[in-house]
């Protein structure tokens, strides 16, 4: 007599294969969804301006030139205004984050009164569109003297981004257990050092990545910063104001050097933000 | 002992007060918003004689002022839901190691850095009528001449490449607060979960979901707030053929250079983002109890 061994059942394996099969296909689609217009615009502005007009376009243009990028980048107010735009980001920052990171602290560590009111006040202040605050603001910031300078573009920007830093943050030491922090302080760290040496560590990742937003925020940002300056205006500013007479060439050269340093930014920011992330992302 | 706990007690109290925290941002946007926003409404209501509501009449009459508050509720109620769905679909699939994931999570977040513009010129170069999107059906002979996708006769395929270009531009945003909020929710609840044999399904409805709550709500009041506040997408796309709130603001008062009209557009938007963002706080609120 011979026991017949039951037959293998393959169906798992099958069915994990698939399913990876299913995610890679999933992620490439998503890939080619956020890469293909980038790689369009990017044909478009290095087509010369008479391939550009015809039409049906064939996917590699017929006359590569640097033509229809040259006239964006030499056109006037454009490098200046890149480095505006640069350093209104990097200041909006530092300044948001100074201002907006020990309010999310305390938003997450405390029960106090009015507590619900700061936290409307600061989604009233998010919610407001730029347009009303640029008014007045230009108004104000002609009155000291501050009128047209990357500072100002600084302190509205840092207006925008203050409400999202003090949410996100929030949101992040909330995450960071109360635990190691009171674990600290039995150790005898005081309140400041155990946020300094425990709880900031820890809340490092999220805060890297609060401040892509606040960035970004100050890089997308245009109304404001048209409104605000004249002569100092960030790149965005400027290719809007540029936008109603600017041929189509103009649009795809600006629309690509918009997206350039992002894709730098980003790059460099990945780096940090998979190290700082965890191993999900290796 | 008793002398470090009364130390301790005593340091508690004195850096105790939140408000220390609090007080920069509050002075920084009493100064920078409140004082604005105060400007602002009197210049809504008021002209140089006082008290009126010629603004908001002017701004009612408006044919394109109805046309904007549609586009604007419409984009929203179509981008917001498309995107959240997208981002968490995005950050599980990040969750399942896919190979060349660094690859594939570069590509993602770049749209993050793209102004709004640029992503409206971006597009602007596909739906086009002279664009790729246009060649593409003329050579493969589905079109004659190819689709007038941005004419302001086609309500509808403008809608769409508006919505189009901002669920490409804006849905990074929402995959990276996911994909944060996912990283601190504990693995070991999905494997207990796996190993009592919840199905995928059932893991990502009642364990993944309810952890991520926090980051979804921050994404859902972002969004959609950002959302009412589109504008330089479809200025790009389409000029003033497909108004937005916030494109009829800048019209008002930049080209019109009516600051009054422009205020009471602005409050438009202001109020219809408060009720949002109170709304999402308190449904998200009153299901945590």
């Amino acid at each position: 007599m011979t026991t017949t061994l039951p037959p293998v059942d393959r169906a798992p394996l099958r069915r994990r294969r698939r399913r990876a099969i299913g995610v890679q296909i999933a992620c490439v689609l998503v890939s080619l969804f956020m890469a293909v217009p980038m790689i369009l615009i990017g044909l478009a502005a290095v087509s010369s301006p008479r391939a550009l007009l015809e039409f049906p376009k064939p996917l590699v243009p017929s006359g590569f030139s640097a033509d229809t990028l040259l006239a964006f980048v030499q056109a006037t107010g454009t490098v200046p205004a890149l480095g505006n735009s640069l350093l209104a980001g990097v200041y909006t920052m530092v300044l948001s984050l100074l201002v907006g990171a020990p309010a999310g602290y305390a938003l997450a560590r405390q029960v106090f009164r009015g507590n619900d009111a700061y936290q409307v006040f600061m989604l009233l202040a998010r919610a407001l569109p730029i347009v009303v605050l640029s008014v007045p603001l230009a108004t104000m910031f002609l009155r000291f003297g501050v009128y047209d300078t990357v500072f100002s573009v600084t302190l509205l920007h840092t207006t925008l981004a203050l409400p999202t830093t003090v949410l996100i943050s929030a949101s992040i030491f909330v995450s960071v257990p109360a635990d190691v922090e009171e674990a600290a302080r039995v150790f005898g760290c005081g309140r400041f050092e155990a946020a300094r040496r425990v709880v900031f560590p820890l809340a490092l990742p999220g805060l890297a990545a609060s401040s892509i937003f606040t960035f970004v925020l100050s890089w997308n940002e245009i109304l404001g910063a048209a409104v605000i300056t004249l002569g100092h205006r960030t790149l965005p500013a400027q290719v809007l104001a540029s936008l109603g007479e600017a041929p189509q060439a103009y649009r795809f050269a600006g629309g690509f050097a918009l997206i350039l340093p992002a894709l730098v930014f980003i790059l460099v920011m990945r780096r940090y933000l998979v190290n700082m992330w965890g191993t999900t992302l290796r | 002992m008793a002398v470090a706990v009364l130390e301790a007690g005593k340091r508690r109290r004195l850096a105790g007060s939140p408000w220390l925290l609090l007080a920069p941002s509050v002075v920084f946007m009493l100064a920078l918003f409140g004082w604005p926003v105060v400007q602002a409404l009197i210049s809504a209501f008021t002209d140089e004689s006082g008290f009126t509501l010629a603004a908001w009449d002017r701004l009612f009459g408006d044919p394109y002022f109805l046309k904007a508050l549609r586009n604007t509720l419409l984009l929203i109620a179509i981008v917001v839901p498309v995107q959240l769905v997208l981002a968490v679909a995005m950050a599980l699939l990040v969750q399942a190691r896919p190979k060349f994931l660094s690859g594939h999570f570069y590509l993602w977040t770049i749209p993050l850095a793209v102004s709004e513009l640029a992503a409206g010129l971006v597009w602007l170069s596909v739906f086009d009528s002279r664009g790729y999107l246009n060649s593409l059906l003329v050579s493969w002979g589905l079109s004659g001449t190819g689709v007038q996708w941005l004419s302001y006769t086609n309500t509808g395929t403008m809608l769409l490449a508006v919505v189009i270009a901002e669920i490409w531009r804006a849905t990074s945003l929402v995959f990276v607060i996911v994909v944060a909020g996912i990283q601190m929710v504990p693995k070991d609840f999905d494997e207990a979960a796996q190993v009592f044999g919840a199905s995928a399904w059932q893991r990502l409805w009642h364990v993944t979901l309810p952890q991520l709550k926090p980051s979804l709500q921050v994404a859902l009041i972002l969004r959609t707030i950002l959302a009412m506040q589109a504008f330089a997408v479809a200025q790009a796309l389409t000029g003033r053929d497909f108004p937005l709130l916030v494109g009829e603001t800048y019209q008002w008062y930049v080209n019109l250079q009516n600051p009054a009209v422009a205020s009471a557009a602005a409050l438009v938007v202001l109020a219809l983002s408060l009720v949002t963002a109170l709304f999402y706080l308190r449904t998200m609120r009153q299901e945590a109890k």
